[in-house]
């Protein structure tokens, strides 16, 4: 048994990135998600807009971070603004009365404004809110358009890479090498049924969402669908990129792993971003599942239109060209690392 | 017109995994290499199809070069017939050629009744003769299979073999690896590797003649040159000079090869 276990040790001694997962992995995961993990709003962006704007903004209490104050503006111009997701929580206040406008797609910000303004409410007579977009507070309206990110990424990353490296266990992704086929060519072919089907389950997700848990569905499918495709883009970009540095499928699914736990934890579809501490909340803001998980929320929950949701969108796009077109080099490198001399 | 490897020397990690090797590549001939595992003979494979990067010497083939790897290259998930038919739209084969061609093949390689089957449900010798079928479906001009008889049986080595020289005097220059000594018989040209070196190489006839000193054979063994062979023991004379107590024979290859290993040790 002693040979067992020393042989075991050794084992896993040489195999350094499984020690590496082993060891270092679960210190660093329990700092970051450690530091993530934080439902606490501190902090809830906030607009007030009306006559009296000036004078509830001073009175507002620390949690409303006000971002603007107008008071030439009205309740359209700040139901605008909460869709544009500018702000999560806006005052009107036109004369004795003040309605407070909740962003109930920012669950925890929502929960938070509505403790308040609730407990606020027997002091200042005319204080009254309404929670738009979700206005039961529904727990699945906010997780599932983010659940459908996650599904892009598992289907994008994971599956994609461990389909490339499958490809290379096999030897066959030297026969595709040597045939007179371009690289684009291989690596469109590739990805392309990833590709569909991860489109698919995005839709079917978002159907079942909608049909079997209620999420509303308040905007157009145009954003939606557009930050999909970039954000799928960036998933089989990361997946293509796994499976040129593993050498097997063990190795791609840890290497996958490590790439979808942070994004998991640190995109804001479970903890909000602005409850993070700030040492980890940056990490959040270099993932692309962030961004679509604002675009799809935004766009499903709060109905924001395509240059509401301009800001995601075009980081989206950044991390998609950024990602995708490394992916490209790597791939088309991995085919053709040599150049003979070809005699005609 | 001759293709193939001219003092090619390949680099992993900074150490010599080729050191200047040349192999030549002639339409109609097979040319063998051959030697242990780690010699270099998939390194050298993989640098006449332009896979993997040379740090000197040349490389030369046809645009028209097809390379089965040690794997087989099959698709496990795909069929027999799927296989054949997407490696024919990967040459981009005329429809009608291509089905005809397929059809030539599965006839010649007896994988006909096999044709529905997943590649990963084939035996060693049916994925590895499939192997070569789609490496030759598209006519090239020059092939290169890296170690296709490797443990196959010996009906399936003979099978393969058949359709290796089939190949060849359909015109194609063929350049197979192997670790088997007894199939440089089949070649034209030998070239044995060891760790990366050329011990030797030309025909076999070539390869034997040119031996240095004599072979000497004993019913035990006689100096440090000297190797079991079936129940009776090889020895080695450099200069040639008789060795007391054994009598002289033939050198076959594997002498040849041995003696050149012994040679190699020595520099």
């Amino acid at each position: 048994m002693l040979a067992m276990i020393l042989k075991e040790f050794r084992q896993v001694r040489r195999d350094r990135r499984t020690l590496a997962m082993l060891i270092v992995m679960p210190v660093v995961l329990l700092l970051v998600f450690g530091y993530a993990a934080s439902f606490d709003v501190d902090e809830i962006p906030t607009i007030v807009v009306g006559t009296q704007a000036e004078m509830v903004s001073e009175r507002l209490p620390g949690i409303f971070r006000v971002e603007t104050v107008d008071v030439a503006g009205d309740r359209d111009e700040l139901e605008s603004e909460l869709i544009a997701g500018v702000a999560h929580v806006g005052f009107a206040a036109e004369g004795e009365e003040i309605t407070a406008l909740i962003d109930g797609s920012e669950l925890f910000m929502a929960q938070a404004a509505v403790r308040v303004i609730s407990g606020a409410s027997g002091q200042q007579p005319g204080l009254s809110y309404e929670i738009l977009f979700n206005p039961d507070l529904d727990t699945s309206a906010v997780l599932i358009p983010g659940l459908a990110g996650l599904i892009i990424v598992f289907v994008g990353t994971l599956v994609t890479s461990m389909s490339v490296v499958r490809e290379r266990e096999a030897g066959t992704l030297e026969q595709l090498a040597v045939m007179p086929l371009k690289p684009k060519d291989v690596f469109i072919g590739k990805i392309a049924p990833y590709f569909l089907i991860a489109s698919l389950d995005i839709v079917l997700v978002l159907l079942i969402g909608t049909v079997l848990f209620d999420v509303p569905f308040n905007g157009s499918v145009v954003p939606l669908a557009i930050g999909a495709v970039m954000f799928l883009f960036v998933a089989l970009g990361v997946g293509v990129l796994i499976s040129s540095v593993s050498e097997n499928q063990a190795q791609a699914i840890q290497l996958a792993l490590m790439t979808t736990l942070p994004q998991i934890m640190l995109s804001g579809i479970i903890f909000p971003l602005s409850s993070m501490a700030p040492g980890v909340r940056w990490i959040g803001y270099l993932l692309p599942l962030t961004y679509f998980n604002l675009v799809a929320k935004g766009a499903m929950v709060r109905g924001a239109g395509l240059i509401d949701l301009a800001a995601p969108l075009g980081l989206l796009a950044v991390l998609g060209m950024g990602i995708f077109g490394l992916a490209v080099i790597r791939f088309a490198r991995q085919l053709r690392p040599a150049r003979a001399r070809v005699s005609a | 017109m001759t293709w193939g490897a001219r003092d090619v020397s390949v680099l992993y990690a900074g150490r010599p995994a080729l050191v200047e090797v040349t192999v030549d590549l002639r339409p109609g001939q097979i040319a063998i290499v051959v030697g242990g595992d780690g010699a270099g003979k998939t390194t050298l494979c993989r640098s006449v199809v332009g896979l993997e990067a040379v740090a000197g010497g040349r490389v030369s083939r046809p645009a028209r070069t097809c390379f089965q790897p040690e794997t087989s290259g099959v698709w496990p998930e795909l069929t027999v017939m799927e296989n054949l038919e997407f490696v024919a739209r990967g040459y981009a084969l005329d429809r009608s050629h291509a089905r005809s061609r397929i059809a030539e093949l599965l006839e010649v390689t007896d994988l006909a009744d096999a044709r529905d089957r997943p590649g990963r449900q084939l035996s060693g010798g049916m994925r590895q003769k499939l192997g070569v079928a789609m490496a030759v479906l598209s006519e090239p001009e020059l092939l290169v299979l890296d170690e296709p008889t490797t443990g196959l049986d010996p009906v399936s080595r003979l099978e393969l073999w058949s359709f290796i020289d089939l190949s060849a005097r359909q015109g194609r220059a063929v350049l197979v690896t192997s670790t088997y000594l007894d199939e440089a018989t089949r070649a034209d040209v030998v070239t044995v590797l060891d760790e990366g070196r050329v011990l030797t190489s030309g025909s076999v006839a070539e390869i034997i003649s040119e031996m240095p000193g004599r072979i000497f054979v004993s019913d035990r063994k006689i100096g440090m040159q000297s190797w079991r062979r079936g129940a009776s023991w090889r020895a080695w004379s450099e200069t040639g000079d008789p060795i007391p107590g054994a009598r002289e024979v033939e050198p076959d290859l594997t002498d040849v090869v041995t003696v050149a290993a012994l040679a190699g040790e020595q520099r």
